[in-house]
């Protein structure tokens, strides 16, 4: 059977799937529609937030960006994963306890402020809202290569399964579909890794094979050794080697951290178990999951670019196989042969390279790279669709959220009764589902690079407010505000800079003490606190009622009685 | 339980907490990106130290370090009886005034 009709098959069972979950799981309260009830056992509640936080990029984009970055491609793999163990130790638990909807309402309670609540909200939309696009994007690729529909069509049949389990369903509908979409996607990213280890390798889990030595056939010696050594004959920097600055790579990675801890949609996932317990173990079961995916990710991307400059390198252009040119017909590879020798030069040296590889295909494009029968091929395009669709309706859901509960309930029409609340939040998730589509299909030129962007402004606007207003009882509403506010611009300022008002100072010179904007949102975190701190010492104490509250979410089950 | 209990249980938990992000900087950040290059010139079979730790290591001891958390914070949840299997039925009421 051909490519397309295994992805036919597979992309039909898992949306009929998803679907069915849904119609199961209707929600019939407000308590269902944003947090599932508060009774999801932790290790489902582990798998959700391991599907919500696995996004199109995690699965399509990840290994081919660190197949192309080498060692700097550490960062994501520190920096997505690190964040989970802040997330665990400095959030989860007490934002459980908290035990409220959203992040908004725990930062416009613990900061006893409309205005507080309002900018939370403003950030949780927007943070949400670029992160969503992107994730419409990456589904429209799936559908346009894979099934051979153009993008609109293939995003519109993603808005309408999205909308589908999301309106229904809310929070509770999304939980269960997303722990079928994890075990979808998961099991879409190892089958393939776990085949291409066992070829190159010989040993059957690709963590291991990736410090192992390649079979004869592949030319033997260690896979690393071999890939240094090939980058280095085609003039290539060194794989296992950084070309980043240490200050840069480490302002990289903790801006992923603080915002991967930060983000609004993940958070969100904690307060859907019962108690402070099963949140901290539905961090640890959500950090298991993340962690299958992230240690094989870096083993992907080291077999797929030895695999790809062994097969394309000095090979003969009319021989190269079909996915070859199936790929170009997208623009996503492209040859152009210089020296007109009918063979394709792949080099370092930009004047004589003769190929071009968009780094987003390398995952989907792996297995067939490898010659892996075409159910697997397919298989990667379920995988890769499960991906996206989770992250959007996890993101649609907190945009939702934001609006009828936040913003209505709390702000502006709190007489509403629950029946008419839960009406605007399906109301909300439908526009959002609408518009989120609308970018989908003509996407803004900006949008792929703002979502790296979210992570930097989740950083630095959330993250330090709610460890603030959770470890530090004095912290008032001033300082939390102007903290917000200082973080948010800082940062939100040095990425427009460099990317739309000068984009020629873009470079090392140019930087701040030569941090990127991908990692200036590290120190706008430390503006944030800077800020915070100071701006509380000169204003009152937080009122006694606030206080009682910091004291109570410190302490687990319902311990203190006043 | 009283306030004084409260903070007690406050100081542990703030110590246990402190400890395993000491542990998370040094293997993250210290090992990670700062020793990198140090820690390569010791080899491990196909992997060199440094580049192992920052691609696949610091991701295993992140999962153990949140292991270790719940881990150390169930106990201490038992020892100042803040079990909350039953929330409702979990009021530690013997410490209580």
């Amino acid at each position: 059977m051909s490519v397309q009709i295994w992805t036919f098959i597979f992309v039909f069972l898992t949306f009929g799937l998803y679907i069915g979950i849904a119609v199961w799981s209707r929600a019939g309260s407000t308590s269902d529609f944003y947090v599932a009830g508060g009774g999801v056992p932790p290790l489902a509640n582990g798998m959700a937030t391991a599907a919500d936080w696995m996004s199109a990029a995690s699965f399509i984009s990840m290994a081919g960006l660190i197949s192309f970055l080498g060692r700097d491609g550490t960062f994501y793999l520190m920096g997505w994963t690190g964040g989970y163990v802040l997330l665990a130790l400095l959030l989860a638990p007490y934002l459980r306890k908290f035990g409220k909807f959203t992040v908004p309402d725990f930062i416009g309670d613990r900061y006893y402020s409309r205005t507080a609540r309002l900018i939370a909200v403003f950030c949780a939309i927007s943070v949400s809202f670029v992160y969503v696009c992107g994730q419409m994007q990456g589904a429209g690729i799936v559908f346009s290569r894979f099934l051979e529909v153009d993008i609109t069509t293939g995003v519109i049949i993603g808005m309408a399964i999205v909308f589908f389990y999301a309106v229904l369903g809310g929070m509770k509908g999304i939980t269960y579909t997303q722990v079928a979409q994890y075990c979808v996607l998961i099991f879409a990213f190892m089958v393939p890794a776990i085949f291409i280890s066992i070829l190159m390798t010989g040993i059957p889990i690709p963590q291991i094979g990736f410090g192992a030595e390649l079979t004869e056939a592949f030319g033997g010696g260690y896979l690393l050794d071999r890939l240094d050594g090939l980058s280095q004959e085609l003039g290539f920097a060194v794989y296992t080697e950084g070309q980043r600055s240490t200050q840069d790579v480490f302002f990289i990675t903790a801006a992923l951290m603080f915002g991967t801890a930060g983000l609004p949609h993940v958070i969100i996932r904690f307060f859907t178990v019962p108690n402070v317990r099963d949140a901290r173990r539905s961090a640890g079961f959500a950090l298991i999951f993340i962690a299958i995916l992230y240690t094989t990710a870096p083993a992907v991307a080291a077999f797929a670019r030895t695999n790809l400059i062994n097969t394309v390198n000095n090979a003969e252009y009319t021989a190269m196989p079909e996915w070859f040119s199936k790929w170009e017909t997208t623009n996503l590879i492209s040859f152009n042969d210089k020296n007109g020798d009918g063979r394709i030069q792949y080099v370092g040296d930009p004047e004589t390279n003769e190929l071009e590889v968009n780094r987003d295909i390398m995952v989907l494009a792996n297995p067939e790279i490898a010659n892996l029968p075409n159910w697997v091929v397919a298989l990667v395009a379920a995988g890769a669709l499960a991906a996206a669709l989770s992250t959007a309706a996890g993101l649609l859901l907190v945009i939702s959220t934001s609006v009828a509960h936040d913003l209505m309930k709390r702000s502006f029409m709190p007489d509403i009764s629950e029946k008419q609340e839960l009406l605007y939040a399906r109301m909300a998730i439908f526009i959002a589902v609408l518009v989120a589509g609308y970018v989908g299909i003509n996407p803004p030129a900006y949008v792929a690079q703002v979502v790296a962007y979210a992570f930097g402004l989740a950083a630095a606007s959330f993250f330090p407010a709610i460890v603030l207003g959770i470890f530090q009882k004095s912290m008032n509403k001033q300082g939390a505000i102007a903290g917000m506010i200082a973080g948010f611009l800082f940062t939100a300022g040095y990425i427009i800079y460099f990317k739309s008002l000068n984009p020629a100072m873009d470079n090392a010179q140019g930087w701040l003490l030569g941090i990127s904007p991908e990692g200036i949102g590290t120190f706008g975190t430390l503006i944030n606190l800077a800020v915070a701190g100071l701006v509380a010492s000169f204003t009152p104490e937080p009122p006694e009622d606030v206080q009682a509250i910091v004291e109570e979410i410190r302490l687990p089950g319902e311990a203190i009685k006043r | 339980m009283s306030d004084k209990n409260a903070l007690e249980y406050w100081k542990s938990n703030i110590r246990i907490v402190l400890s395993l992000l000491v542990v998370w900087f040094f293997i993250s950040f210290g090992c990670g990106i700062l020793l990198v290059d140090t820690l390569d010139e010791i080899r491990i079979g196909g992997f060199k130290l440094g580049f192992w730790i920052a691609q696949q290591g610091a991701i295993f001891v992140f999962v153990i370090l949140v292991y270790v958390y719940i881990y150390l914070m169930d106990k201490l949840d038992d020892a100042y009886n803040l079990n909350q299997d039953e929330d409702k039925t979990a009021e530690p009421g013997e410490e209580a005034q």
